[in-house]
């Protein structure tokens, strides 16, 4: 137990875009083979945190540890690297590209991707490649989308779009995801479809942050839950005992 | 008929040019506006090494790809961490500046003056001296440098330039570096460049520093564009289409103080209307569904 609650750990970290505070003194741990939602009105820094962690902002002060290393001030592709892969709010996929090609991107370590194996190829770089095809395959049969492989993915519809981030994101094989609103925007059979999914990385032995607005969807795929308003922490606890906290309940009726 | 195979050797050169600036601009997103100057840097090293120690054409093509590479990677690293539009400015300052070290390293470069009389390739006592045996020597090198570019482009290499191209803080959340394959692929086709400025030099025999503005340049951007960005055969059409259809005005006999000015205006009309009506270019990335 002492290890698992050393797999990931944020440490007062504090970031302001000019006058705002937008993430305030923040500290919370993650346990891995867990869900952990981080809720809160917009502006309550969600998708600051997720950009800290990730390395797309540096902090002011505070530091993030994943796996008992200090990850902070690492660039975006280090902390990937690592091991922490994220979607976005507004997916930014590669829409000019297939939807095959897409997935190949989020893979890690590819045979062919330096200059040197690209230029000098052969048979192992070939044969690296197919393997990589055929995985790019399973993983698009996983979020139903196999029909779709050669399609430009400006071409898909908007839910098909949030799987591919989806499968993109699984194709990192990273251990810790965070997930930018997966259910936002999408049709209601979606959703199901979705959050089935998300349930069934914990069981691969995946660890995921999902922030999410969809309060059924949160309350019901997080094992615990961190409320954030105002860049900092007003309460955390297990899905029950967040619906009935009253600080939360005025939160989010706005009283 | 020895005209035609001159006309064929400049497409030749031209291919190698735009097929290279195509790895920048089609495939990486990197508009480049300095492409002639590394043309020159390999024009410049061949000639030298040629008029100046006598050494053999072949292997001055290895020393130019070698001086391209010292000198963009001399400017690639600080400028390649500037965002889009400002590399472009960047790239802009780069041509000038190469342009004016040609002009005025004087001991060097025989400044305006230039290198006339440079003598033909030879290999094994061979000498490449008609137009058509230039053309079946240049063809061989196009293709080895066409090859060479569409193999990259086919690669996973090259599938994270056009994905630099497409977005490039989604690349590196999937944990691409993406200043490394700035920088390896801006080098990559100015060594390439410098391949064409060899060839240029062993056909034309007399090279100055006004071979190499802007103007070209901007001529081998346009080339990309109209060809079809991101579409290694788009660049070879490009080509082909950009430096014949200017002949057509030699056999309308049409004086030669009229057809430069002329030769400009279809360049530019051209490139205003591909903008407007074709802006994928001839041949496009992808075909249509």
């Amino acid at each position: 137990m002492n290890e698992n609650e050393k797999y990931f750990e944020l440490k007062n970290l504090t970031k302001n875009f000019g006058g705002l505070r937008a993430v305030d003194n923040l500290s919370f741990s993650m346990e891995k083979n867990m869900v952990t939602g981080l809720i809160g009105p917009n502006g309550a820094g969600k998708t600051t945190t997720f950009n800290l962690i990730s390395g797309f902002l540096q902090p002011e002060a505070g530091k993030i540890y994943f796996k008992n290393r200090d990850i902070t001030g690492l660039p975006p592709h280090e902390v990937a690297k690592l091991g922490i892969a994220r979607t976005f709010q507004d997916l930014r996929l590669f829409n000019k590209l297939t939807t095959l090609e897409n997935v190949l991107l989020g893979m890690q370590d590819r045979r062919g991707e330096s200059l040197w194996e690209a230029v000098t190829g052969g048979r192992r770089v070939n044969q690296s490649v197919k393997k990589d095809l055929e995985r790019g395959m399973n993983l698009l049969d996983l979020v139903g989308l196999c029909d779709k492989a050669e399609e430009l993915v400006e071409n898909l519809a908007y839910g098909e779009q949030k799987l591919l981030a989806l499968a993109r994101l699984l194709a990192s094989d990273a251990d810790l995801l965070m997930l930018d609103e997966p259910t936002s925007g999408l049709p209601l059979g979606t959703v199901d479809e979705m959050l089935q999914l998300i349930r069934n990385l914990v069981k691969q032995g995946k660890t995921t942050l999902v922030i999410e607005h969809n309060m059924e969807a949160v309350m019901g795929i997080s094992d615990w839950i961190i409320v954030l308003n105002f860049g900092g922490i007003i309460a955390s606890g297990r899905p029950e005992q967040i619906q009935k906290n009253e600080d939360v309940i005025k939160i989010y009726l706005g009283l | 008929m020895e005209y035609i195979f001159y006309i064929l050797i400049m497409v030749n050169t031209y291919i190698v040019l735009a097929v290279s600036l195509n790895l920048l601009l089609g495939f990486t997103g990197l508009i480049s506006i300095a492409h002639a100057g590394f043309m020159a840097i390999g024009a410049y090293t061949t000639t030298i090494f040629l008029v100046r120690y006598g050494i053999n054409f072949f292997l001055t093509i290895p020393l130019g790809i070698l001086m391209a590479v010292a000198i963009s990677a001399l400017i690639a690293f600080p400028s390649l961490r500037v965002k889009g539009e400002h590399y472009i400015i960047a790239s802009f300052g780069f041509q000038i500046i190469i342009y004016s070290i040609l002009l005025n390293w004087v001991s060097l470069t025989r400044g305006p003056f230039g290198f006339a009389a440079i003598p033909r390739p030879t290999i094994f006592g061979y000498v490449f001296s008609t137009y058509f045996s230039y053309f079946i020597m240049s063809s061989v090198v196009m293709l080895a440098c066409v090859a060479f570019c569409w193999h990259l482009s086919k690669s996973p290499f090259g599938l994270i330039l056009k994905a630099i191209r497409e977005d490039e803080i989604s690349i590196a959340a999937a944990g691409k570096n993406v200043t490394y394959y700035k920088v390896v692929v801006f080098i990559t086709g100015c060594a390439i460049a410098a391949v064409a400025g060899s060839l240029y030099a062993g056909v034309i025999s007399f090279i100055d520093p006004f071979c190499f503005t802007v103007h070209d340049s901007i001529f081998i951007l346009a080339v990309v564009i109209i060809g079809g960005t991101g579409n290694i055969a788009g660049s070879m059409v490009g080509a082909f289409v950009l430096i014949t259809l200017p002949e057509i005005l030699k056999f309308l006999q049409v004086s030669e103080t009229v057809a430069g000015p002329l030769r400009q205006m279809i360049y530019g009309a051209l490139l205003v209307l591909f903008m407007r009506f074709r802006p994928q270019g001839l041949l496009p990335e992808y075909k249509k569904r």
